[in-house]
């Protein structure tokens, strides 16, 4: 296999933008992309777009080549990658893939979800597609009903609070609001976490995402042709995506994903690294236990240690092990397709020293981690300075 | 009849589009006796964890248990 660099990145701002269809998102997050990369259309080999539901949000399907047809990019293989939330997580890994094999040299890879067009209601009701619609969502499970269960169990099992959840939230938004990009860039104290809208209990609306408008987009090359195109590439160390069950009821312990942990240790071994040799990560908070399971799952700490970890401040930018640098999903925004690839270009950012008041000053070796569903796929990256 | 324990279980506040007006409804999946897990609505007084709980009825699929 031949190793893989990422030589351009490019994302929009993440947000509610009612003047903004789909493929005009794509296409902004697909050209700021290629620009990065002193790249031109022309050059692109294929197109892979991870997208979970555009067809249920906007009515538009076939939208790889409706996409990139828009940026002037025909004649390439250009396909749609569906993989709940890890949508564009997916298209990485399989676009990864094609250019380690020698398929392809210059690919895009991009996500993007509109989401905003529709009522609260309707998007709870697209997003349990993502679960089992025989079972768990023919009962009445929404996603944050299947995570709230989740958390629930984490509490019972391992002592989990309220307080450690809501330190995850609090956490997030502190590093949203200092990134230009974020759907919602402001503080929450505590209190307001604790004493948020119930959704699902025991989670409020402070412990959800956000419902959000958004496109990413990244530009992969052979490593060794890296230097034609940038002279700050970041070497692609470790990647893998691997499943489980969809219907939570089906997975024998629902306080691990163990798609995640099973992704990571292949990812390790493929970077040749450890969970300690990790110096920051970007992880899918769709809610705030997910977050606390992910640094479990990823092994930054043991089993049923994550919301002490998270309490205690280990996760900030001036702790031990700084998760979510961009503010995550809560802060940052969850248009879902977009989330695997906006989570590679948050860790681009911090690699190349560019994440402005949220730089770190380890920033050489990161971890990407998406899930899809209640942990139905999952795809860990780990990225470092070429 | 079914019965089996409560493994874990949510309110649902905010719900999809066609079980607006059923909130807000408790969740539940239920270990079951026999074996195997199920998510089910839950009838009448809220559960925990580590509840016994029974089959009531099936309503339109969807199965519905209650505190034993």
């Amino acid at each position: 296999m031949r190793p893989v660099a990422i030589i351009g990145i490019g994302k929009t701002a993440f947000g509610a933008f009612p003047d903004r269809d789909l493929r005009s998102l794509a296409v902004e997050a697909g050209e700021k992309c290629l620009a990065d990369a002193h790249v031109s259309p022309s050059q692109v080999e294929a197109y892979y777009l991870g997208n979970f539901a555009g067809p249920s949000f906007v009515g538009q399907n076939h939208l790889a080549p409706y996409i990139a047809g828009a940026m002037g990019i025909t004649g390439v293989p250009a396909t749609r990658f569906e993989a709940a939330c890890a949508s564009s997580g997916s298209a990485f890994y399989h676009a990864v893939s094609s250019v380690a094999a020698g398929l392809n040299d210059v690919v895009l890879v991009a996500g993007v979800e509109k989401m905003t067009s529709q009522t609260t209601p309707k998007v709870t009701e697209i997003l349990a597609g993502a679960g089992d619609t025989c079972g768990e969502v023919r009962a009445g499970a929404t996603f944050p009903a299947l995570f709230a269960m989740i958390a629930r169990r984490h509490m019972y099992q391992y002592g989990t609070t309220r307080e450690m959840l809501a330190a995850v939230a609090v956490k997030n938004h502190e590093n949203g609001a200092k990134n230009p990009l974020a759907h919602m860039r402001k503080v929450i104290t505590m209190d307001q976490a604790l004493k948020g809208k119930p959704i699902s209990e025991p989670l409020t609306v402070f412990d959800c995402s956000l419902i959000s408008d958004g496109a990413a987009a990244v530009l992969i090359a052979p490593l060794e042709r890296a230097a034609e195109f940038t002279d700050k590439p970041v070497k692609v160390l470790g990647v893998a995506q691997t499943s489980d069950y969809v219907a939570l009821d089906q997975k024998d312990d629902i306080t691990t994903f163990r798609a995640v942990s099973a992704a990571a240790e292949k990812a390790y071994k493929m970077a040749g690294v450890t969970a300690q040799d990790i110096q920051f990560a970007e992880v899918h908070d769709c809610f705030t236990i997910a977050e606390i399971i992910a640094s479990e799952d990823l092994g930054f700490v043991k089993k049923g240690e994550g919301g002490p970890y998270a309490l205690a401040g280990c996760t900030r930018l001036t702790g031990p092990m700084p998760i979510n640098t961009s503010g995550g999903l809560k802060s940052k925004g969850h248009p879902v397709g977009a989330t695997g690839v906006g989570q590679i270009c948050d860790l681009v950012y911090q690699l190349r020293g560019e994440a402005g008041e949220r730089q770190l000053a380890r920033h050489s070796l990161g971890l990407a981690q998406n899930l899809g569903g209640s942990g139905a796929t999952a795809v860990v990256t780990i990225l470092g300075i070429a | 009849m079914k019965s089996g324990i409560v493994y874990t279980e949510t309110v649902v506040h905010a719900a999809p589009e066609q079980f607006v007006a059923d909130a807000p409804y408790q969740l539940a999946i239920v270990s079951l006796g026999e074996g195997g897990r199920l998510t089910a609505r839950i009838d009448g007084e809220r559960v925990v964890i580590g509840d016994r709980v029974d089959f009531l009825e099936d309503r339109n699929g969807i199965p519905f248990f209650r505190k034993a």
